[in-house]
């Protein structure tokens, strides 16, 4: 039984957000993963992040594909319709769901087995075509369900559990996103609350396709010594070029940074961002430099976190296509079916 | 060489063998076309490579005023225009037929037949005089042919005038050379060639008949029933069925004030992607399908799997071509009948419809929408590259405005408000069918989880067996359900009572229909049923129960339709007798009644008149 109901008996004197709704209104299920996984923590930093944006629940789908990761969205947004689908192919569920109804969120859950391997072709697609979604890889670098074989973002020379060194070269997905056209393209770590949760908010304010690698150890098979996805290893090696705070209109700004280091970045709705950065001159808007900086600091070692692009006037799929505002599915004959006049005058042209 | 023979007017077959790549089509479609405006009906086919240029092609058109639309086999005129396939060609010939023949060059007599008439026209020379550009060397030396068969034939210039005049419609520049290049051909065929004895008179056989590809049909089908996310990956016979869709798009569902498309078409990056959006879009209520061919069908697997027991709306429209594997990509085949009945792995049933003509892939192609959204689940509708690709004569389509897109089980933000029990997976009155929501409805009833996985009818994850048991039940129940309401079988019986009958179905038809009259004409009568759907309706098994000896007519080497019956029906294999056509070329009557009154013969059925004699 990998689903455990969790009670819905909430506290009387919990905190509401804007709309009224607790954060207990966006917890899911009981987690059935493994005591301290890294995943769990970001299922916690979603609700944080949906709760804080006062974000209807059921406004929100969520989408997934296999893994241990894919079976996250059970454990968070019990209001929202969810679809676990199949290994590697969420991205494509999640066009076509984002083509029927462009009002709703997207929120895609993958892992690092599911999109860098079996799925790196649609998630690949998926991004080159500006899908409005956040699509969040929970990266640990190993299969956990199947029990502890690499994945393909495993480092080469990193140790599997039994002691297997890995001979393969890596796949940096943040890399690929850069390429790729994503508009947003962050990294977070699981254990790194405080910047991964305004990451998650300005991705799924977002309007474009938003790409979100989060490190995310396996505590059962990937947390050991010579693993480079540990929670050891990644705090000592982690290179953070910002660190986010999210800030939206009725805020009060608070400017306690050191100027020069702090850069705000207003998005399309009027919510901002704020960059506070760590390294003065990383500019998250050059495309070109993330890459360059990216692979340099893989280099050094680093495994570098932070905001890394952002397109701040993102175009998206629906935008490519120039669909109409109504979501598809809620069209009727009226405007679907051109009616027996259309017909006849078909008929006409073909005698 | 005026033939004493009676001239054959209206019925013979006519076939241009060209080089793919030279302009051939439009000339040779132009032909066919001018003879439907003359009121006789024709039923042209192509049998292209799996190429761009420089391979063989043709163009076989069967002209026919009884209305016959299969294709016939033998050849009565062969305009052979590629050295390539020449000696195959001119095998091809019936003798006493015809050779139309580039003579620019002379030919040794041992490259002819004696019992062809052999008719050469010096078409190289002609455009090469008349032309200095090399490219309208080429497509003018088509266009030149056609004026010389209209004059052979006895065809109405001003109807092969007017087509081109449509043709070229706002591009007047072209308008005029091809005009020009029409008469010379016919200037030419008047004063150098012999009359022959096949010709085409007006005729008043086509009436209100429409000429029109079926993947455009099926395509013009998936908009009137509401298509509006195609997700596609290019694949040979079915890629003109997605162009067709965007096509007919551009013209039909553009919102009139803002400009804006009503449909999204994604070209994915293959055919995994394809079904992957028509899933999530199934899955958010919007109506979508996919078009593709066997190969496609093999990669969607999995996820048709998925659709199926997790019961979401999609329709897949599989353009059959020749299998296993690349098989013969451009040749026609109903060969994937087993692989889309049981598509997936585990135990699966899927819901087939079998188009005869472009007329029911308009129908269907619309139908399957509502079929999908009622049954929630995948539906098939398996046009081949028979039907799929070639122009064919059919009743105009036709519409009723009163139509009301049947939505399904969908609960709404208000049934869900008022209190209204939702299970997901919860049959409420026996159909087989639950209730769903769409993503988004209501803040906080009617979410579930959609998942591959077992679950209960509240749709809670589960592993047990006996929630296992209840869920697969149900589907079966949902496919009893869908047997009342798919498209029923037709029957066409015998002018006598017989004991003898035969199934059929798909672009099989026309070729049965006329094999039907020919055995008919021997005094072997036969019943005939046309199967519409899968799962099968009662009818069907009635229609075996009250035969003694039964045929299924098919175009694979499985006898795929046949196995189905078999096995869903509970038929003794034994009562079944396949009559099967698979070289990648379309049925025809000669073969389907050769074969049946030979296995009429054996099974000593006797011809009614000689009982009576």
């Amino acid at each position: 039984m990998t689903y455990l109901a969790k009670p819905k008996l909430h506290h009387p004197g919990l905190d509401k957000n804007e709309r009224g709704y607790t954060r207990r209104d966006y917890e899911g299920a009981i987690s059935t993963l493994c005591a301290g996984c890294g995943h769990d923590s970001i299922s916690a930093a979603i609700i944080q992040a949906c709760f804080e944006l006062d974000l209807p629940p059921h406004r929100i789908a969520k989408l997934s594909g296999i893994g241990c990761s894919s079976k996250t969205p059970t454990y968070f947004l019990g209001s929202s319709h969810g679809f676990n689908s199949v290994h590697g192919r969420m991205p494509s569920v999640l066009t076509g769901a984002n083509l029927a109804n462009r009002d709703l969120i997207y929120l895609g859950v993958s892992g690092d087995g599911d999109s860098a391997s079996i799925g790196f072709g649609q998630f690949a697609h998926s991004l080159r075509r500006g899908v409005n979604m956040v699509y969040v890889v929970e990266n640990n670098g190993v299969y956990g369900l199947t029990k502890g074989q690499f994945s393909a973002t495993a480092d080469k020379g990193s140790k599997s559990k039994k002691g297997a060194i890995n001979t393969d070269a890596p796949i940096d997905l943040v890399g690929m996103a850069l390429q790729l056209g994503a508009t947003f393209i962050a990294r977070g770590f699981s254990g790194d609350k405080a910047q991964l949760v305004p990451l998650l908010k300005a991705a799924l304010l977002h309007r474009g396709a938003a790409f979100l690698d989060i490190i995310s150890p396996c505590v059962a098979f990937n947390n050991h010594v010579g693993s480079t996805k540990s929670y050891d290893y990644v705090r000592e090696h982690n290179e953070a070029v910002n660190r986010l705070d999210f800030v939206s209109p009725r805020s009060e700004i608070m400017a306690d940074y050191e100027p020069g280091s702090v850069e705000e970045v207003v998005l399309h709705d009027g919510n901002a961002i704020r960059l506070r950065k760590l390294h003065t001159d990383y500019d998250p808007h050059d495309r070109i430099g993330a890459m360059n900086y990216l692979q340099e600091r893989q280099a050094a070692g680093e495994v570098v976190t932070g905001l890394l692009y952002l397109d701040t006037e993102p175009d998206e799929l629906h935008a490519h296509l120039g669909t109409v505002a109504t979501p598809f599915n809620q069209l009727g004959e009226s405007e679907l079916c051109p009616g027996s006049a259309a017909l006849q005058r078909f008929n006409a042209s073909l005698r | 060489m005026p033939s004493d023979a009676p001239a054959r007017i209206n019925d013979f077959v006519i076939k241009f063998s060209n080089v793919n790549g030279s302009g051939s089509a439009s000339a040779n479609t132009l032909f066919a076309k001018s003879i439907m405006r003359m009121g006789v009906p024709v039923s042209p086919r192509n049998i292209f490579p799996s190429n761009i240029q420089g391979l063989p092609t043709w163009y076989e058109v069967r002209v026919c005023e009884a209305g016959y639309l299969g294709r016939r086999g033998g050849v009565d005129f062969m305009v052979a225009m590629n050295p390539q396939t020449w000696d195959k060609d001119l095998a091809e010939i019936e003798p006493g037929g015809y050779l139309f023949y580039d003579s620019s060059k002379p030919l040794p007599k041992s490259r002819f037949r004696d019992d062809v008439h052999t008719i050469g026209m010096p078409l190289t020379q002609i455009c090469n005089r008349t032309y200095s550009d090399p490219r309208e060397r080429q497509l003018f030396k088509n266009i030149i042919y056609v004026g010389a068969l209209s004059a052979m034939l006895g065809m109405d210039l001003a109807e092969v005038e007017k087509l081109i005049g449509e043709q070229y419609k706002g591009k007047e520049r072209l308008l005029e050379p091809n005009i020009k290049a029409l008469h010379m051909g016919r200037d030419y065929a008047l004063e150098h060639l012999p009359r022959i004895d096949l010709a085409v008179r007006r005729a008043d056989a086509v009436g209100e008949k429409i000429f029109l590809e079926g993947n455009s049909a099926a395509a013009l089908g998936a908009v009137y029933g509401g298509a509006t996310v195609a997700a596609w990956y290019p694949i040979t016979p079915s890629s003109s069925l997605a162009e067709a869709f965007a096509r007919h798009c551009k013209r039909l569902r553009h919102d009139p004030e803002s400009g804006k498309a009503r449909y999204a078409i994604v070209q994915a990056e293959d055919e995994l992607a394809s079904i992957g959006m028509v899933i999530g879009a199934g899955w958010n209520g919007a109506r979508a399908f996919t078009a593709t061919s066997g190969p496609g069908i093999s990669l969607m697997q999995e996820f048709i799997g998925l659709a199926y027991f997790a019961e979401i709306p999609a329709v897949i429209f599989n353009v059959q071509r020749g299998g296993p594997s690349t098989g013969m990509p451009t040749r026609t085949q109903q060969a994937d009948i087993t692989a889309c009945a049981y598509a997936s792995h585990g135990d699966t049933k899927h819901v087939l419809l079998l188009p005869e003509d472009p007329k029911e892939c308009f129908e269907m192609g619309a139908q399957a929408f509502d079929l999908a959204d009622r049954l929630q689940t995948p539906i098939f509708v398996m046009l081949d590259l028979d039907i799929g690709m070639n122009e064919r004569l059919c009743e105009p389509l036709a519409w009723d405005d009163s139509h009301r897109y049947d939505r399904g089980k969908v609960m709404t933000s208000e049934e869900l408000e008022a209190g209204k029990d939702f299970g997901r997976y919860l049959d409420v009155d026996g159909d087989g069918i639950a209730y769903r929501t769409y993503p988004g409805t209501h803040p906080t009833r009617g979410a579930y989880f959609t998942r591959g996985t077992t679950k209960d009818r509240y749709a809670r994850y589960s592993e047990t067996g006996p929630d296992y048991v209840d869920n697969v039940q149900r589907l079966l129940r949902k496919l009893e359900t869908a047997k009342e309401l798919v498209p029923a079988p037709h029957l066409r019986p015998a002018k006598r009572a017989t004991r003898t009958g035969v199934i059929y179905y798909g672009s099989t038809s026309p070729a049965m229909h006329e094999a039907l009259d020919q055995l008919e004409a021997q005094g072997l009568d036969l019943d005939a049923l046309r199967v519409r759907a899968f799962p099968f309706s009662d009818d069907v098994s009635e229609f075996i129960a009250d035969h003694d000896r039964l045929f299924v007519v098919e175009q694979n080497r499985d006898a795929q339709l046949r196995s189905l019956l078999v096995n869903e029906c509970v038929i003794d294999p034994a009562r079944l007798v396949p009559i099967l056509h698979f070289d990648g070329t379309p049925i025809t009557a000669r073969f389907i009644a050769g074969e049946i009154g030979q296995q009429m013969k054996a099974m000593n059925v006797m011809p009614l008149r000689k009982v009576v004699q």
